[in-house]
């Protein structure tokens, strides 16, 4: 029976180049002098180191621990002491340093204790996610998105498909291909683990049909049960068919919905080397510390893959292939449709690194770009059916409102167009400068809102204390108005019955005075008596006034 | 290694140029010209020439004028793509100051003072072609009829630079009409077809203009390789062509005596010419899909209208110029549906 596949808009078919790298068996390579894990090789933020300089740490040791949600830990690759902890270059295409623990190997390579899970089955899928989180598992495919996280379908998403992206459709690139025919038990198991943690209906492993052994192999190592809910699915060799929402139009016919994600259409996808990792998470207990990784390219003599421990330098991995420095332009991190020239070849590889490609000295950016002549075969390529000649005027021209109206943020940056464009025009650069100047306008007015928002605020409240002072001294005026207390309100009526206190009082004293009139004839004893009283009285008065002064 | 230098993907050595497509388009044509010389005499030849020497003489010193680097632009053909469609335009016996008046023209206004290659909003040909039209109408009209081969390459030569005709010739004796103008003007005066192929028979061939249709029938070749090569898409020419052919049907059906036949259309004049190679010019067509089956047909009724009822026998030229106005309205209104997104 022969599957139903779709098709996507666009696409090319190019020269594939993998052969090269694919006549070797996987080694895994040597030992560095020095291993660097950067603290971020994921997409999240950057997990926290949970060691110190100077501390001994066994391989598959959890040397940074995730510090939020979208996060990983990060592991020691090989056994050694922490000889820093210390910010250094990351292949990354920002070009930034990060925070980074640096190895020395102690040659031993000796592994801590390893906790495999015995029967996952029985395990509930939230814990099996911790697992998976625990061993800093990440999307391998060069995204780099905690694994866990996609694992997790939510409580209002029901999985019907899980999807295996084996389709690897970047020229070059082949250590999928080669982890397929080398463990392709471990990816189905890994892929039976993810099943249980989704509760997935049905699997897919896709496949370009230009790996005939991978296929053939996968098929063979599945077991007949599997095969109800399981299909592996040979798919046309068409770049980027191994694009997410492309693979996802191939196998289903669904769209992922723009600004969507896949689960919003009941799909998860994942990468068969990330499957391959949980395999071994599970089986062996052992974390992400190390990867296949293609090293190839025109100036290499040895293109090959390799099974690199995550933090080898990689000029070291050239090196072990033959490299031709003096021949080479420069070299890419990832394929040359979506990769990025690494700046400093001492910097280390990554767990999203897949591939090492050494470029000769024919690149497209030697050539001038000529003018667009608005031909339209950028459009003709673009899977995301995008019309990359009017953003391109709309970058150019800076009008960033209206490069978001032909949807820029729509654009996989898959580099279809800039490689059919006979101008020669990098387009892609254009849209990630677009976008990056979107981010940032973004941030900025975030900035300014707050800040206005803040500004408001004080303001508001500035004009509310004025109010409430104003209201406090018209009350107070109002009451002193006052002479004729209305016994309409409470505490008017507190008022009225003190007023008629004090009128009592003056009325008293008013009698008082009347009565002291009447002691004029009064013999001295008498006079000496009233006038001790009243200095008592007097004194008593002022002691009274201290104490109300001082209470 | 330079490795300092970090660039954005795609990191693939140049797969194309806008020379290749240009010079694809040079070569498409050639089958067509040839076919034009074997009918209609050398004239073309020295046309072609003379207007691309003209052509790139003015877009280097435009370019040198306008600070750009020179040698790039110059190198892209798109200056002799030009050259070539205007020199197909003009008369066979054209005079020299003619050519030079039409292909500056194009160049220096419509080209450069628009900004260049890639920003002139109308098909700089089919500008020069329409202010010698309007500006030189007896000397844009007259056609040698096909197969006359008194006119050798010394003679035609002679033509162009001293406007001199071989002895015992006149002007009016060697020229006529093109077929087009002929069955125009005739149908004016209400003759039916039949009475025009009657008295004009040495003009009409099977079913369009004599070595009209043969030389149709080549750039039609030449478009469907330049197709095949993916140079241009299929959508404007067959727009073009299959908006005239079915308006030609629809009105020649019930009147056959008085609407030429749709073959006549499509191989009479210039539409094969103008559907491969003039209205599939990138940068004054529309690009999105949908918006270039609206252009090509849009094109293809103007030439109708304008045959049947307008001024010019022939309306390749202004029928695209029309309809290059209409370009970015028609991409702003046709975007395609974008990945992920709802139909509107």
């Amino acid at each position: 029976m022969k599957r139903r596949l779709w098709h996507f808009h666009g696409g090319l078919h190019l020269p594939e180049h993998k052969q090269a790298s694919m006549t070797k068996p996987v080694v895994a390579a040597a030992l560095p002098d020095e291993i660097i894990l950067p603290m971020q090789q994921h997409i999240g933020s950057p997990a926290e180191p949970v060691v110190k300089v100077g501390e001994h740490v066994l391989k598959g040791q959890r040397v940074a621990k995730a510090s939020e949600y979208v996060s990983a830990p990060v592991h020691a690759s090989t056994s050694g002491e922490v000889i820093a902890i210390e910010e250094r270059g990351v292949p990354h295409p920002s070009g930034l340093p990060l925070l980074s623990i640096v190895i020395k190997p102690d040659g031993k390579d000796e592994w801590t204790e390893l906790k495999p899970v015995p029967d996952y089955a029985q395990l509930d899928p939230s814990a099996l996610r911790n697992v998976i989180r625990d061993a800093g598992i990440v999307g391998l495919g060069g995204a780099g998105f905690p694994s866990f996280i996609k694992l997790n379908p939510g409580p209002d998403n029901a999985v019907d498909t899980l999807i295996l992206n084996g389709a690897e459709c970047e020229p070059y690139i082949t250590c999928d291909a080669m982890l397929m025919q080398e463990r392709p038990r471990d990816i189905i198991d890994g892929l039976l683990i993810m099943k249980h943690a989704l509760r997935a209906r049905h699997c897919i492993i896709a496949i370009e049909d230009n790996k005939k052994v991978a296929l053939t192999l996968l098929k063979n190592s599945l077991q007949e049960h599997e095969a109800e809910f399981l299909k592996i699915v040979s798919i046309p060799t068409i770049y980027p068919s191994g694009g997410e929402k492309q693979l996802i139009r191939i196998l289903t016919g669904k769209e992922v919905p723009s600004h969507g994600l896949p689960i919003d259409i009941g799909v998860v996808c994942h990468n068969v080397a990330t499957a391959a990792a949980i395999c071994k998470v599970i089986n062996e207990g052992k974390p992400l510390v190390e990867r296949y990784i293609t090293v190839t390219g025109e100036t290499l003599d040895q293109p090959r893959n390799l099974k690199v421990r995550i933090g080898t330098p990689c000029i070291d991995l050239l090196n072990a292939c033959g490299w031709r420095e003096d021949q080479t332009d420069e070299v890419l991190m990832g394929g040359p449709m979506m990769g990025f020239g690494i700046p400093a070849l001492d910097m280390p590889t990554v767990k999203t690194s897949n591939c090492l490609l050494a470029r000769p000295k024919d690149q497209p950016h030697q050539q001038p770009a000529m003018p667009c002549i608005r031909c339209g075969q950028c459009a003709a390529v673009c899977p995301a059916q995008l019309l990359p000649q009017q953003m391109y005027w709309y970058a150019r021209a800076r009008d960033f409102d209206k490069i978001q109206a032909y949807n820029l943020f729509d654009c996989i940056e898959c580099g279809c167009c800039a490689y059919v464009c006979p101008s020669r025009i990098p387009l892609v650069q254009y849209y990630r400068f677009a976008k990056t100047e979107i981010w940032a306008k973004e941030r900025d007015k975030e900035k300014a809102d707050h800040a206005r928002q803040r500004h408001e605020f004080r303001l508001q409240r500035l004009e509310r204390k004025k109010k409430e002072d104003e209201e406090r001294r018209r009350r107070k005026k109002e009451l002193l108005k006052k002479t004729q207390p209305k016994p309409d309100s409470e505490a008017d009526i507190k008022q009225a019955a003190i007023q008629a206190a004090m009128d009592r009082v003056k009325a008293k004293r008013a009698t008082q005075k009347q009565q002291k009139k009447n002691i004029e004839n009064l013999n001295e004893k008498q006079q000496q008596a009233i006038e001790a009283v009243e200095k008592r009285r007097q004194r008593l008065r002022n002691a009274g006034a201290d104490n109300e002064e001082n209470p | 290694m330079n490795s300092q230098q970090v660039h954005s993907s795609p990191h693939t050595p140049p797969q194309n140029s806008v020379t290749r497509l240009m010079l694809a388009v040079v070569f498409a044509m050639l089958p067509g010209c040839m076919t034009y010389v074997y009918f209609f005499g050398w004239g073309l030849v020295i046309n072609i020439v003379l207007a691309i020497f003209v052509a790139l003489a003015t877009e280097a010193g435009m370019l040198r004028l306008r600070q750009r680097p020179v040698m790039p632009f110059l190198t892209d053909g798109s200056a002799v793509v030009t050259a070539m469609l205007l020199a197909l335009a003009l008369p066979t016996l054209a005079p020299w100051w003619l050519t030079i008046v039409g292909v500056t023209f194009a160049i220096v206004i419509a080209k450069h003072l628009y900004g260049g290659l890639g920003y002139n909003p109308f098909n700089p040909a089919m500008v020069g072609y329409a202010v010698l039209l309007i500006a030189f109408p007896r000397e844009m009209t007259a056609w040698l009829p096909a197969e006359i081969h008194h006119m050798g390459f010394m003679d035609s030569l002679r033509y162009t630079l001293f406007e001199t005709l071989p002895a015992g010739t006149t002007f009016d004796t060697l020229t006529a009409a093109t077929p087009l103008d002929t069955v125009k003007t005739e149908l004016g005066l209400d003759h039916t077809l039949d009475e025009i192929f009657t008295s004009h028979a040495g003009l009409f061939g099977g079913v369009a203009g004599r070595g009209w249709e043969w030389i149709n029938l080549m750039f039609m070749l030449g478009g469907l390789v330049l197709i095949y090569m993916k140079v241009i898409n299929w959508r404007i020419p067959l727009a073009l062509l299959g908006t005239l052919f079915i308006i030609a049907t629809l009105f020649a059906l019930p009147a056959p005596d008085i609407r030429p036949s749709p073959w006549f259309h499509l191989f009479g004049g210039a539409a094969m010419l103008g559907a491969f190679f003039i209205a599939t010019d990138p940068v004054t067509a529309a690009t999105t899909p949908r918006g270039q089956l609206i252009y090509g047909a849009g094109i293809g009724i103007l030439i109708y209208v304008i045959r049947t009822w307008g001024g010019y026998p022939d309306a390749v030229a202004f029928a695209v110029l029309l309809m290059n106005m209409a370009t970015p309205t028609i991409d702003y209104y046709t975007q395609p549906r974008v990945f992920g997104h709802e139909e509107d």
